[in-house]
């Protein structure tokens, strides 16, 4: 046995590659807001109130992560039926929070802010939306445990899945309160 | 079911950590290793797990590609260089791109756009650092495969369909992206701007986006492999210098091309979704277009913030590969290891902070500009220990003549004389005068083609018998590296002369151009020889193919007698690597010519009397 390691309190490698991930998401996000910034300080800006809707959006993702966190906490419990109702409101908040992004879109573009009007109303689609696809990735997966919840022939007690997908879902969440903040502030 | 974790990772084996019901990939590992499951065709080549088939369907990937690459810029050289002349089996084989035997100026530039994208991306970053941490992270870690080798597979199969998409954009009526490899707005973003503005500026976007996810995913799987999965004994500082700069490399990919992504993703709702992010008052045949309060500069920012790592993501992993065979070839431990490893940093990142030595001329704020000039003149401090420790590494070494070590040797070669030129570019007051000249094109060319070019060569002849059980053929090996040098410096160095004079880049036909009509004769030489130099890699590609099937076996696992991990593996590995344990680690990778010794391998203990170092 001599090869092996002593025993480490190390990262498994797929929260490893999690944070990696995350890291070159927010990577994305950085040169989509940056350019917003640069942009912002050019002629012809035109600054507009954020769709209210985008409020609501906020509390649901909000509590999706707090679901999220409860259903980590059954899991560990072994209590998979209050795991399984947890797993999937949280996808259903999050499927809310995706419908309240649309609403939005649909709220500027009545307001005579279509995608192609001006850039500062560009962007607000662009990055707004391109946070609700990591959001669909988030529901994807969770979409994945909860089939794998049910499945009785291969039982999973790793904790891995369920702590790599909360720790994604936070990210979401973070990722959009930065935006919100973001979004608010440089007007 | 601690066999079905073994070869995932010795942690979980040893701890009783269960992983039940992982993903497929332990399972996969699990039949490689013990070699009682029979792998059928498809899994063992063609949707493989295994790091060193991924590796090798990267390489020769990349080999396609850049026989591809550079037989374009044979093409464009004959137009520089015999203007005048009519090549009729061009017409046959371009059609109605080189009417009457000349090639027409929408195919030069569509060429030239392809020539750069083709060697920047899909050979210097996908086929070498693709190649190379495939193979030797695991390897050289002492790691059964990746952290995640279904991702790993993922990851070529990404770079395969993004090969697909720019492949099939060769073949579209209006022809590939011809903007330059940059893909500048308002060219890319507006499809009446040119011919090749239209269906193929489209697919090379949407090549380059699923390219940037192969990278994204090969580089997290290098960055978590290398942080996790090392061996025992292998701490960090133990590491050879390969899998230093290959985690660097990692790190730049990570964090760059996405922003890249999203300076694409813009472009492409400016193409289609009718935004105006990059464009602003603009009049295209006549027509003014609605488009206004955009900013053709912005994609410039975004575009640099990656496009300047980039070149780092070129030159690392050769960095790194040049090091090893030079320490192994010159049986001498690498001179300054730590300050390798700092100057890596330094470079991972000050690569991100000299983006816009690529803007001097854009109306860039001089005052910002000069912060620019700083922090990119900084970079010869970090790059001037390298080549330092380097050339400290082979005096007075024992050096044995190989085409890898002699393709390392150019590479510090070549990399001293481009780098030196970049010290002019990076000043933008000598910038204003050289700016999109020849010059440009020299030094880069020489710095980040030529030197990652040699990197590449002397890590396939170096690594060649560890991933084909074979030798390449020596003879070839030398004749390919000596008509390489010398034709790769007759090639850019004149060019340095044109830029001074003024030569701008990118132009179709200088010929009535009464300023450079002096370079009609070194046109043409230069031609001349870029035909020549391409016909020797003809030859290397031929080495290659032939010493896969006939090449002089292996008959010991450690033909060049280094120190690292992956020479302790059978001489033909299978799914894991090694048939027993994974060896532990006692010493650094550059023991060499120690105590009285030729060289004491990594495994080896380090015994009480022996000297330090």
């Amino acid at each position: 046995m001599m090869t092996m390691n002593a025993p480490k309190n190390k990262l498994h490698p797929h929260k490893y590659s999690l944070w990696i991930a995350m890291a070159s998401i927010t990577m994305m996000f950085i040169g989509f807001t940056s350019a917003y910034v640069v942009k912002r300080s050019q002629a012809n800006w035109l600054a507009f109130e954020l769709p209210t809707i985008f409020y609501v959006s906020t509390v649901l993702i909000l509590l999706s992560s707090l679901t999220i966190y409860l259903a980590g906490r059954q899991f560990k419990a072994r209590n998979m039926s209050a795991y399984k109702q947890l797993i999937t409101l949280t996808a259903l908040l999050g499927i809310g929070f995706v419908v309240c992004q649309f609403m939005g879109f649909a709220d500027l573009k009545s307001n005579g802010l279509p995608l192609s009007s001006t850039v500062s109303a560009s962007f607000i689609y662009v990055i707004v939306g391109a946070h609700v696809l990591h959001v669909l990735g988030g529901v994807a997966v969770l979409m994945v445990m909860f089939v794998r919840a049910f499945r009785t022939r291969i039982r999973t007690y790793s904790t891995i899945p369920i702590e790599v997908a909360s720790t994604y879902w936070h990210f979401v969440d973070g990722l959009w309160i930065y935006l919100l903040i973001f979004f608010s502030l440089a007007r | 079911m601690s066999n079905e974790a073994k070869p995932h990772s010795q942690d979980f084996h040893h701890h009783g950590h269960e992983d039940h019901g992982h993903e497929g990939h332990d399972h996969h590992g699990h039949d490689g290793h013990d070699h009682h499951h029979e792998e059928t065709f498809i899994s063992k080549y063609v949707f493989s797990m295994d790091h060193k088939m991924i590796a090798k369907q990267f390489l020769i990937t990349g080999i396609i590609w850049a026989i591809i690459g550079a037989f374009f810029s044979v093409l464009f050289r004959l137009q520089l260089g015999f203007p005048d002349a009519t090549f009729p089996w061009l017409e046959s084989i371009l059609g109605h791109w080189a009417e009457g035997g000349r090639i027409t100026p929408e195919a030069y530039y569509a060429l030239v756009t392809m020539h750069g994208t083709i060697l920047v991306f899909f050979v210097l970053t996908a086929g070498l650092s693709g190649t190379f941490s495939n193979l030797l992270i695991p390897l050289q870690v002492g790691a059964r495969d990746m952290a995640s080798p279904f991702m790993n597979m993922l990851s070529y199969w990404f770079f395969f369909t993004a090969s697909l998409v720019m492949m099939s954009s060769l073949f579209v009526q209006t022809g590939p992206a011809s903007g330059g490899w940059t893909s500048y707005p308002p060219l890319s973003a507006l499809g009446d701007a040119s011919i090749g503005s239209k269906i193929g500026m489209d697919l090379w976007l949407i090549s380059m986006a699923l390219f940037v996810v192969s990278s994204l995913l090969g580089s997290l799987n290098y960055i978590s492999t290398i942080l996790n999965m090392r061996t025992k004994g292998m701490s960090m500082t133990k590491m050879p210098l390969t899998i230093w700069s290959f985690l660097f490399t990692a790190v730049l990919g990570v964090l760059s091309f996405p922003v890249l992504l999203s300076g694409f993703v813009l472009l492409l709702f400016d193409r289609h979704g009718g935004t105006s992010f990059y464009l602003s008052e603009l009049f295209v045949q006549g027509k003014v277009l609605p488009n206004e309060g955009g900013s053709a500069i912005l994609y410039q920012h975004l575009f640099w913030f990656l496009g300047h790592p980039e070149v780092y993501i070129i030159i690392l992993p050769a960095m790194g590969m040049v090091s090893e065979i030079l320490a192994v070839n010159s049986r001498k431990p690498i001179f300054g290891y730590l300050a390798m490893v700092g100057s890596m940093f330094a470079i991972t990142v000050l690569a991100f902070l000299v983006w816009a030595h690529h803007m001097f001329v854009t109306g860039l704020n001089p005052f910002l500009g000069a912060f620019f000039v700083l922090l990119t003149l900084l970079i010869a401090v970090p790059s001037a220990i390298k080549v330092f420790n380097w050339i400290t590494t082979i005096w007075r070494g024992n050096i044995r003549f190989t085409p890898a070590s002699l393709f390392s040797i150019g590479f510090v070669s070549t990399f001293i004389s481009g780098g030196l030129t970049g010290i002019w570019l990076g000043n933008s007051a000598i910038d204003i005068h050289l700016h999109d000249t020849y010059f440009v094109i020299a030094h880069f060319h020489i710095v980040m083609g030529v030197s990652a070019f040699f990197g590449m060569f002397a890590g396939v002849y170096h690594w060649f018998p560890k991933m084909y059980g074979r030798y390449m053929n020596q003879t070839l090996g030398f004749i390919h590296f000596w008509i390489t040098l010398v034709g790769a410096y007759l090639i850019f160095w004149p060019m340095h002369y044109q830029g001074m004079a003024g030569m701008p880049r990118r132009y179709f036909d200088y010929s009535n151009w009464a300023s450079f009509n002096q370079f009609e004769g070194l046109n043409a030489f230069i031609s001349f020889v870029v035909i020549i130099v391409f016909a020797t890699q003809l030859l290397f590609v031929f080495n290659f193919f032939y010493s896969i099937f006939k090449g002089r076996k292996l008959t010991t696992t450690n033909p060049w007698a280094a120190t690292t991990l992956e020479w302790t593996t059978p001489i033909n590995p299978g799914h894991g690597n090694w048939p027993g344990e994974i060896p532990e680690v006692h010493r650094w990778a550059y023991d060499y010519s120690k105590d009285g010794k030729d060289f004491i391998p990594q495994t080896v203990p380090v015994s009480p009397d022996e000297s330090g170092h």
